[in-house]
């Protein structure tokens, strides 16, 4: 041990003794700064006086959401159920846009969003980000049971369109909230039942309808995707509103919450003698960033992380590489003829070196970069104290496992600038790829795989699969889970650093 | 004429040269190929730009030809070649203009015939997929542009090696200055600032001379693309001239 001890200690002075080495690590620390303030430079939160700040509801799990959806509702008081038939649910998506066409007034068509809502909801109070339990009936994901923004349960398959009308019930019996759907409303199937504590005596309960941002990718110019979307809306029937129990017998309001479209309670809603017609936009889910969500994340900030990777890929080649070029090589290996603890002290030395500089550079992009956006009124989608802390800790791990796969690359090729071009092709050039030409599936493919994926520790909010969007790595959404994309780089280092090993025993220095 | 065929003859002889132009080949058929059967329909119809996809493989084997012009020039830095060279032909300017001449003439006929032969497989495997092929007319400028994306490449990256004198940071330099910059405009969320920076980064300027369709939706057109990429190849070599000019070897 203690010999392993020396040599790091060797290879240490190597290290700081070479002032381009220092200044290399001083860059990849002031990269990742420099080039992550860029994302987002400027925003209209907060610049139009008072009220302009963007700030979204928080629901009860202290995590952003989105609130706004048009509202049927009544006071509900104790113990009751509301039962009601959806006969109905159109909408209107935008039209994607033709990209040879110059720029027009964005124009929608009939369609439905997959994820256009329209059923019971039982809330707290009418303040957006209150907590809630709803069942209903969706555009394309069948019937669904869903409380509190980010809790998700699936009913039975088919939209309205196609299967043709849908009773929904939602019971409160204390805490507990049950919801049913049934084709007849004699045959009754239990979606999911689930339990609200806190939930006040008097709730609102009534019929909702809301529909979320639409987003979809359109080929972009050289490679570079982008994606069009807009507000769409949706509208539904409902007819046998039924009320049992829940206190004395109150009229119906019409309620816009939260900003859902353009239209005003009096036009999103119509009362006849069958029932409601509603009309409603917006969603009732977590708040995402990317084409249908609003705002940075912190991820986006941290871009700067691929400017710091190629310097400290380079630096771990060159660390390997001089000894071989200036024959110093023959001098490590005569003081430590132990090669492999020569190569795990090599690792240690700038792996260490390239965590510091990692994890300072992405300290300060995380906490100030967060600060400097904000001011420039650009909305930053928050993220935990945790995850903050996994996103610098992550980056300096990211750049510390780089360089040693790069110190196994420098082993295997022993040239300098060819080592350099294989490591920073095969780490940075799949993300390129994966975000440009590659379509979404091959793209997520590469992702899981190269050893881009990696870049998945630096996620700061998490894809919800009940809320649609292009969730992108440029947007900062990746495949894979933190760490288990770390432990691809982790593989390939790994791979890299067995295969030197075996190759520098058997090979002359 | 003396130190053209002086650099002509290290650069034959040099055993790394025929293995990285035939990797410079291979990778761009081989990277067009695979983008080409890995492209999916974005928007309905499939207007895919078939040119551009085909082409895909410059983006690689521009990493090559950057080695081999670093290499051109650091390999004589880190073997201290550079002070016998510029002992025989103490013009030194010479030397870096018949460096570059070499390397573009290699690079030239490398791309001469992989730039084609990755047109032709990257069509037969989008044709075979029952993609729409557009902008046929414009394929001729795609390629020979594509062809000279790859020259300005490699005089940009020699000019960065003749200033940094270190291949390992010349390599470091160019391929951060042509990866990089993009991504980094991904990210961005600013559209305004996301175009600025497309227009001025090497790598997405000078790849626009592939784009066959929607040009009016381009950052910048195809050919001042490339100028833009033209510009910092001159300021490169530019800066590595006067390096080369004023430093001790």
């Amino acid at each position: 041990m203690s010999g392993l001890v020396r040599t790091v200690r060797a290879e240490w002075t190597k290290f700081r003794t070479v002032r381009g080495w220092m200044i290399g690590l001083l860059a990849a620390a002031g990269l990742t700064v420099g080039l992550g303030l860029l994302p987002g430079l400027q925003g209209s939160c907060g610049k139009q006086g008072p009220g302009s700040e963007c700030r979204a509801p928080v629901g009860p799990d202290g995590v952003e959401v989105t609130d706004s959806f048009s509202f049927v509702n009544r006071p509900l008081t104790g113990d009751g159920s509301l039962t009601a038939r959806v006969t109905s649910l159109t909408g209107r998506i935008p039209t994607t846009p033709d990209p040879s066409l110059p720029d027009g007034p964005m124009t929608t068509r009939a369609g439905l969003a997959p994820w256009a809502k329209a059923g019971l909801i039982i809330k707290a109070t009418t303040r957006p980000g209150s907590a809630y339990a709803a069942v209903m009936a969706t555009g394309d994901r069948g019937t669904r049971m869903q409380h509190n923004y980010l809790y998700d349960v699936a009913g039975s398959p088919g939209s309205v369109a196609t299967t043709g009308p849908r009773w929904l019930r939602l019971t409160r019996a204390g805490d507990t909230i049950t919801a049913a759907e049934s084709r007849d409303g004699l045959q009754w199937t239990e979606v999911g039942a689930i339990t609200l504590p806190d939930l006040p005596d008097t709730v609102y309960a009534g019929l909702f309808v809301t529909s979320p941002q639409h987003a979809e990718a359109i080929s972009g110019t050289l490679g570079v995707s982008g994606a069009a979307g807009g507000p769409t809306e949706a509208t539904a029937t409902f007819d046998r509103v039924t009320v049992s129990g829940g206190g004395p017998n109150a009229p119906w309001a019409s309620t816009v919450i939260g900003e859902s479209g353009s239209r005003s309670a009096a036009e999103a809603i119509e009362s006849n003698a069958e029932g409601f017609r509603v009309t409603g936009s917006g969603d009732i889910a977590p708040a995402v960033a990317g084409a249908a969500g609003a705002g940075t994340t912190v991820t986006q900030t941290l871009v700067g992380t691929f400017g710091g990777l190629i310097v400290v890929v380079a630096l771990g080649v060159v660390f390997i590489t001089t000894e071989y070029r200036r024959g110093l090589f023959r001098t490590t290996l005569s003081a430590n003829p132990r090669r492999g603890q020569v190569l795990a002290a090599k690792s240690i030395v700038i792996g260490g070196a390239s965590f510091v500089a990692g994890v300072v550079g992405a300290a300060v992009v995380v906490v100030l970069g967060q600060q400097l956006l904000k001011a420039n009124g650009v909305y930053v989608l928050p993220a935990t104290i945790g995850t903050q802390l996994r996103l610098i800790v992550g980056t300096g791990a990211l750049l510390a496992v780089a360089a040693v796969l790069a110190v196994g690359l420098g082993v295997l090729v022993r040239r300098s600038a060819a080592a350099v071009m294989i490591a920073v092709v095969f780490i940075v050039f799949p993300y390129l790829l994966a975000m440009s030409v590659l379509p979404a599936g091959a793209g997520g493919w590469l992702l899981r795989v190269a050893p881009a994926a990696a870049f998945a520790v630096q996620q700061s909010t998490p894809a919800y699969p009940q809320v649609a969007n292009l969730y992108t790595p440029a947007s900062g959404y990746f495949p894979l889970a933190p760490w288990a994309g770390f432990a691809v780089l982790c593989g390939w280092a790994t791979l890299a650093l067995v295969v030197a090993a075996l190759v520098v025993r058997r090979r002359d220095a | 004429m003396r130190a053209l065929h002086a650099e002509w003859t290290k650069v034959r002889t040099s055993p790394g040269t025929v293995w990285l132009l035939l990797a410079l080949g291979l990778v761009i058929v081989a990277v067009g190929a695979i983008a080409a059967a890995g492209v999916g329909c974005a928007a309905p119809g499939c207007p895919v730009d078939t040119a551009r996809i085909s082409l895909t493989g410059v983006q690689v084997g521009q990493a090559v030809v950057a080695i081999l012009a670093v290499l051109a020039m650091g390999g004589e830095y880190s073997n201290g070649l550079i002070r016998t060279t510029l002992t025989a032909l103490p013009r030194r300017w010479d030397v870096l203009v018949a460096k570059a001449a070499v390397v573009v003439v290699l690079v030239a006929v490398t791309g001469a015939v992989a730039v084609p032969a990755t047109a032709a497989v990257g069509r037969f495997i989008l044709t075979d997929r029952g993609m729409l092929r557009l902008g046929e007319d414009s394929l001729p400028r795609a390629m020979l542009g594509s062809v000279l994306y790859l020259l300005l490449i490699a005089v940009l990256s020699l000019g960065v090696a003749a200033a940094t004198r270190d291949s390992a940071t010349a390599i470091g330099v160019v391929l951060g200055l042509l990866y990089v910059l993009p991504i980094v405009a991904q990210a961005v969320d600013d559209p305004e600032w996301q175009e600025r920076l497309l227009r001025l980064a090497p790598m997405s300027a000078g790849l626009s001379i592939q784009a066959t369709t929607d040009l009016d939706s381009l950052p910048i057109g195809p050919w001042p693309g490339l100028g833009v990429l033209a510009a910092w190849a001159m300021a490169a070599i530019a800066i590595g001239g006067g390096v080369l000019l004023r430093r001790d070897a």
